[in-house]
């Protein structure tokens, strides 16, 4: 009982729920919502017209370029299905994290161990193409598993804050895959070759994911893969015992723990799920040629940033995560077009987070507004309780 | 081969230079910590501090403004950060991780847009102190903006430790609701400490541009704000301690240069990753020991009780 009672709270990232509950107005609250959500998105895409016209660029252009590179030019829509495969993988991962109340923002370390440990087995391991391509894959998941299980064993054996050491993981992981870059016993392209500095070995061609053609464009099928896990996941989180545990000890941690799930236990694999998510999505990366064959010292691309920003604007569903990781896909294989219009491609990046800025502000507003009607509503109750507890006590 | 590094000056000169991007980021992040948040839009804050310089310097021909922009720039970053993780209260870390990456994205934009060309700060010896043997040049001898830890260290001490104000800051981390009991603004006090950090942050990134590398890449603040979050970790949130791992950082950061400079040959990667992998090694040693804030990371919402 004791050490239960000393445990500190849990972290509350919304207004608490109070009993009794605010009165609700169904109907108006909706609209009202609606109404933030439309008008923070629309400032924060202002904004990014603002800055575009600011700097000499024509929004209409940057705006006419980035539907193009991803939707109406030939071929583009299928690259854009084909980019968001990994961010979703990388979100849907981060969300199972997240759901446990652990915070892992290393996935663009992790996303980058992962291709590199699935292009090290590709190219080396015999027999027929799917069987190389499912290894291949296995060993991408696992070298993202253990690089977020390194940040997940300092968490529970040493207290070290995750947040923390996920993220200056991505930093060693980076100057790892550049040493195995300058070893071919490693990752280096054996091959010899004049040039060959700092570039993995290109993947067979049988160990790549294989590509369904609809209308013209290429649609690799890692895009069903990651809708599948999406899709699990979301119904592993919301019907299963184990995603249950899962969201308990995220909401509330001592609750979880007096009711039998253990922090290390569950926290812990939910971490190394994350990794392993993300990893898998360097492997698919690489597999699904999207970035390239090879592995090099930047190929994760911001893939593992831009994951977790889809899952942060999701805001932890892993189904929303689906259209979210679309829109960031645009944004990407948009930004590739930019370049004729003069605008620098990194606005593509500003857009993105703005969006996530723009899309943190509704709820919270909600949330606000929530508290202020409870405390209204209890005042009113005390009120209306105070003179006859007043009269019984006379 | 150990004696000849430390025995050389070029590793005191070399790693205190290094030293104090860590120590104004980690003095400002050691206060926002000691208010209770856990401040991840730090890196942001000197990417944003970096780049306010190279523009100021570059507009102006001079340093000083230079360095007043990079305050202003960290500033502008911890307002959004403060007002939306302790106004708005949504999550601290999803705030500071999507303002690190609009920051990243929005300097690569202007920067390639504005193009700054930066005006460097001169190196000031202080007479006589200077000249101590081996490390008088490291602690006397920098270019003058990097006197700024010796102003900067004290006055975050005094404020935290000697007025009433630090004494408040120090409730809300610690116990936030006898804090607003007592009548102190909890949330306003948050915001305060992360205002103060941005200031301090900031100068580490003009410090960075102005002082240290004498260009703008958007990359090249890489993790460093990450590395003095950590070294608040391992001085487990105490200030002297903050200070003791952004040298012990500090100095690894610099050995990479400083071998090289005696001639020996080390591996680049296992040099350039060192910082961070000392600082997950420090954490893994002490993190278990020291006891941080005990609300840090904990927001603060006024319930009916």
């Amino acid at each position: 009982m004791r050490e239960i009672e000393e445990l500190p709270l849990a972290v509350v990232d919304a207004a608490p729920v109070i009993p009794g509950g605010p009165p609700r107005r169904p109907v108006r609250d909706a609209v009202v919502t609606v109404a933030t959500y439309v008008v923070s998105i629309a400032v924060a895409l202002a904004l990014c017209a603002l800055l575009v016209a600011a700097t000499g660029g024509s929004w209409e252009k940057v705006f006419s370029a980035l539907i193009d590179g991803s939707l109406r030019s030939p071929g583009a829509w299928g690259l854009t299905l084909t980019t968001a495969a990994p961010l979703l993988i990388v979100a849907v991962g981060t969300i199972v994290a997240t759901k446990a109340g652990l915070v892992n923002i290393g996935q663009e370390g992790q996303l980058l161990i992962g291709a590199s440990c699935c292009a090290y087995v590709a190219v080396r391991i015999p027999g027929p193409g799917w069987f190389a391509l499912l290894a291949a894959l296995t060993a991408g998941l696992a070298g993202g598993a253990l690089w977020a299980g390194l940040a997940a064993g300092m968490r529970f054996w040493r207290q070290v804050p995750e947040v923390i050491s996920t993220l200056l993981l991505v930093f060693v992981a980076f100057q790892l895959v550049a040493y195995g870059l300058t070893k071919t016993w490693l990752l280096l392209d054996r091959t010899p070759r004049i040039n060959k500095n700092n570039t993995g070995e290109p993947l067979p061609t049988d160990r790549t994911f294989g590509h369904l053609h609809l209308f013209g464009n290429d649609v690799s099928l890692s895009v069903v893969l990651a809708l599948v896990l999406a899709v699990l996941i979301a119904l592993w989180l919301s019907r299963s015992v184990g995603g249950f545990r899962l969201r308990m000890l995220g909401l509330n941690p001592r609750a979880a723990q007096r009711s039998g799930v253990s922090a290390v236990k569950v926290g812990g694999t939910a971490l190394v799920a994350s990794g392993a998510f993300a990893g898998l999505a360097g492997g698919v990366l690489l597999t699904s040629e999207s970035a390239g064959d090879r592995v090099t010292t930047a190929f994760s691309g911001n893939y593992g940033w831009q994951g977790l920003l889809v899952a942060l604007l999701a805001r932890d569903r892993p189904l929303v995560a689906i259209p979210m990781a679309l829109v960031f896909a645009a944004l990407r294989t948009g930004s590739g077009f930019l370049a004729a219009t003069g605008v620098e491609r990194r606005i593509a990046d500003v857009v993105q987070a703005m969006l996530v800025l723009a899309l943190l502000i509704p709820p919270a507003i909600a949330a606000i507004r929530d508290r202020r009607r409870a405390v209204a509503a209890a005042r009113a109750g005390a009120m209306a309780t105070a003179p006859a507890t007043a009269g019984a006590a006379a | 081969m150990i004696w000849d590094v430390l025995s050389s000056s070029i590793l005191y000169e070399s790693a205190f230079r290094l030293a104090v991007l860590f120590v104004l980021a980690a003095t400002g992040e050691w206060m926002a910590e000691r208010a209770g948040t856990l401040n991840i839009s730090l890196e942001g804050m000197i990417i944003a501090g970096a780049f306010g310089a190279a523009v100021g310097s570059s507009t102006f021909d001079s340093v000083w403004v230079g360095l007043g922009y990079a305050a202003v720039a960290g500033l502008v970053l911890a307002a959004v950060q403060a007002n939306m993780s302790h106004r708005l209260t949504a999550n601290q870390f999803v705030v500071g991780l999507t303002l690190n990456v609009l920051v990243v994205g929005l300097t690569a934009f202007l920067n390639a847009e504005l193009k700054p060309v930066v005006q460097r700060a001169g190196v000031v010896e202080i007479p006589l102190l200077s000249k101590i043997p081996l490390v008088g040049t490291a602690f006397f001898g920098q270019s003058w903006p990097a006197y700024m830890v010796y102003l900067a260290v004290p006055l975050a001490w005094f404020l935290v430790f000697r007025t009433r104000w630090g004494l408040e800051l120090r409730a809300c981390g610690e116990n936030p609701q006898s804090a607003d009991v007592s009548g102190v603004h909890v949330n306003k006090r948050r915001r305060q400490a992360i205002y103060l950090c941005g200031i301090y942050a900031g100068l580490g990134g003009g410090f960075l541009t102005l002082a240290q590398v004498g260009t703008f890449e958007p990359q090249g603040v890489a993790g460093r704000g990450f590395i003095a979050i950590a070294a608040v970790i391992f001085g487990g949130w105490t200030l002297k301690g903050t200070i003791a791992g952004c040298f012990v950082f500090g100095t690894a950061q610099a050995l990479g240069s400083v071998l090289q400079a005696l001639g020996y040959r080390a591996n680049p990667q296992l040099l350039t990753s060192l910082p961070y992998v000392l600082a997950l090694a420090t954490m893994l040693l002490f993190a278990h020991r020291t006891r941080p804030p005990a609300a840090l990371a904990r927001p603060f919402v006024r319930g009916l009780t």
